[in-house]
């Protein structure tokens, strides 16, 4: 401590224990250095009115500055709680008529005006869970290649082309899914399913039925498609952020590498891991263009995979611009409330797990 | 990688999972590269066919009648577009600032990051819900400027995340290097910080035009869709993503085939701008 004291490193901190060896006619120059004029003009004569004018409009400045961009910042703020808002108000109407049964009600009948989001909302937590069982393995073993496996070389470019995917507009999902895929899917893919899986006891109810190519499965495959982009990326992340000697130490006590990424990486990066899953989820339940194309739009619960279906989004993409009495408007509201609320509780909890990892990311 | 089989069964078992699970993981890349190109390359072949002149030229066809083109679709996404990045970008550059420099004190800047990371994952279907019920519902008619509302609120939360991410690069030292020499906080903000990352500001606007260039549910019930050309952003306005939308489903040849033409214009564009922010990025950093 005495050693601190000598040195002349207190002129910047004027720490407390350090005011003794200050002189009290150094501290009143320390404290001048800093942004605030605390001068008055008399201490310095009259030549410097200039500068403490100026000081003084700089105040005003950034106190300006701090204000409008206080208020541009706010706007999203005002974005979230606008879009709760008109969503709760414009469903109430709908709220009021059914009651919180809306959830559970099958039916939704344009000429009778009675509605029921269930259809929707099961489409929507069917297809997303099929995306999700999916793309996960995949992105795990993209993230996997791209950080351990992979020449250095190579990394760029490959990791640009998997981001490119994300990159790719749905509605083109959308289209090739319709046109390319699901023909080739009902033609190929399905039959064998229904053959092979179709005819195990209870999954198989999951596999029968018309095999059109598009249905709830068909947009299932699609979305993975569409997220592994996503949590492929978030996973890169973390992998990378693993210490290496944590690695290297597994390595030198002869374990292969899939024990090491199984082993170390992953119990690691667990909650990364978990974060990038929910935020593909998160992604999964609000597209909108690409299940339109292929889910095929009926309005009834099956149990079988092939069927069609209908997901929240797909529901207000088809129905909103042509609907007519306020019930069912309403209703449609109402669906997009609840496809919001689900949405955000999702991604906050993604939100969450990734910042618990990211304070993993400052660890030597 | 270990040569020959161990004798040790314990040790060829452990050798088995990792070749396994290294195989799995090769087979994971080639099918997310497979379906990439599977999908660009259909886009492609399909959309190479309805490539003339013409496209660029007439508007969108009658149902029914013959030949047409896109062009008061790629007129209205332009102006759409354009609109909401002059919109979108000014709000987004001065938020993510507020981000950058108040943003480690300050309990309304962290809820801000919160809510932004949320709202650049939110469906946007629900954006154009929310326009509309604010929006359109009010005026009585769906308009050009309805989803040039809706298509910035889309890209404000992609440029305030990059704004913010790129500002906090900058050095300590270069700032507390401006504010020695006097400068107010003001002027540190904007022609220090702000000016050493303009390039990764600018992938930032770019990321967002592109990402919003594609973007279709927010237009379907905002800006609607119009049969012929019209420069009037006060009424419904032809926009590429929902003549494609409208043309893919459709029965007709020509509209199907307009359609592909369309996809192929909309993904070109939007990949182009990906890769144009990535190098111009790269060449900054490097450079």
């Amino acid at each position: 401590m005495d050693g601190i004291r000598d040195c002349g490193a207190d002129a910047f901190w004027p720490f407390p224990y350090m005011s003794s060896t200050i002189s009290s006619a150094a501290m009143p120059v320390i404290k001048q250095t800093a942004m605030e004029p605390s001068i008055s003009v008399e201490q310095h004569g009259a030549s410097d009115k200039g500068l403490v004018a100026t000081m003084r409009n700089q105040r005003w400045q950034d106190f300006l500055f701090h204000k409008v961009t206080l208020l541009f910042a706010l706007t999203v703020l005002l974005m979230l709680v606008g879009i709760i808002i008109s969503l709760a108000v414009g469903a109430w109407p709908a709220f009021r008529e059914f009651g919180l049964s809306f959830i559970t009600t099958v039916e939704w009948d344009p000429v009778n005006d009675k509605y029921g989001g269930l259809i929707a909302i099961v489409g929507t937590l069917v297809t997303s869970l099929i995306a999700l069982v999916i793309a996960f393995p995949l992105s795990f073993g993209i993230a996997l290649f791209l950080t351990e496996i992979c020449p250095v070389w190579l990394r760029r470019p490959l990791g640009t082309a998997v981001e490119l995917l994300a990159g790719v507009p749905s509605i083109i999902y959308g289209m090739w899914g319709l046109f390319v895929f699901a023909p080739l899917f009902g033609d190929y893919v399905q039959p064998l399913l229904a053959h092979t899986l179709g005819q195990l006891p209870v999954v198989g109810q999951l596999f029968k039925g018309p095999m059109m190519g598009i249905g709830i499965l068909t947009a299932g495959l699609i979305l993975s498609v569409m997220i592994i982009p996503f949590i492929s990326s978030v996973m890169r992340d973390v992998f990378e952020v693993v210490p290496a000697v944590l690695k290297e130490s597994a390595y030198g006590l002869g374990c292969t590498k899939w024990e090491v990424v199984r082993k170390i990486v992953l119990p690691y990066t667990k909650n990364g891991v978990v974060g990038g899953v929910m935020l593909g989820l998160g992604r999964a339940l609000g597209e909108t263009m690409a299940v339109t194309f292929v889910i095929g739009n009926a309005q009834h619960l099956s149990w079988s995979l092939f069927a069609p279906g209908n997901s929240i989004a797909s529901t207000l993409a088809n129905e909103f611009a042509e609907a007519e009495s306020t019930l069912h408007v309403s209703s449609l509201f109402a669906l997009g409330l609840i496809l919001f609320a689900i949405t955000f509780i999702v991604l906050s909890a993604a939100k969450l797990m990734l910042i618990g990892m990211s304070r993993k990311e400052g660890v030597k | 990688m270990m040569s020959g089989t161990p004798s040790n069964p314990v040790y060829r078992k452990r050798l088995w999972m990792h070749r396994i699970g290294i195989a799995m993981s090769f087979f994971a890349m080639a099918v997310g590269l497979s379906f990439l190109m599977w999908i660009l390359a259909t886009l492609f072949i399909n959309g190479v066919k309805a490539l003339n002149p013409g496209m660029l030229t007439q508007s969108t066809p009658a149902p029914g009648s013959e030949g047409g083109g896109l062009m008061n679709a790629i007129v209205g996404s332009l102006m759409m577009v354009g609109a909401s990045t002059a919109i979108s970008t000014p709000i987004g550059i001065f938020a993510g600032i507020y981000l950058a420099e108040y943003g480690e004190r300050s309990m309304i800047a962290k809820v801000t990051r919160f809510v932004t990371d949320i709202m650049l994952s939110a469906p946007s279907i629900v954006i154009g819900l929310f326009v509309y019920a604010v929006y359109v519902a009010n005026v009585k008619h769906f308009s050009g400027w309805a989803g040039t509302f809706a298509i910035s609120l889309i890209a404000i939360p992609v440029v305030v995340r990059t704004t913010d991410n790129m500002l906090r690069l900058v050095p300590n030292s270069l700032l507390e290097a401006a504010f020695a020499l006097g400068a107010p906080r003001w002027k540190v903000a904007t022609m220090v910080r702000l000016r050493a990352v303009k390039a990764g500001v600018m992938t930032g606007i770019l990321l967002a035009l592109a990402r919003v260039s594609g973007e279709t549910a927010p237009l379907l019930f905002t800006a609607l869709n119009n049969q012929f050309f019209s420069a009037n952003m006060n009424a419904p306005l032809a926009n590429l993503p929902v003549v494609i939308f409208q043309f893919a489903m459709s029965p007709y040849d020509n509209w199907r085939s307009l359609a592909w033409g369309g996809a192929l214009l909309v993904t070109f564009s939007v990949l182009a701008l990906n890769i144009l922010s990535r190098t111009l990025f790269q060449q900054k950093i490097q450079g």
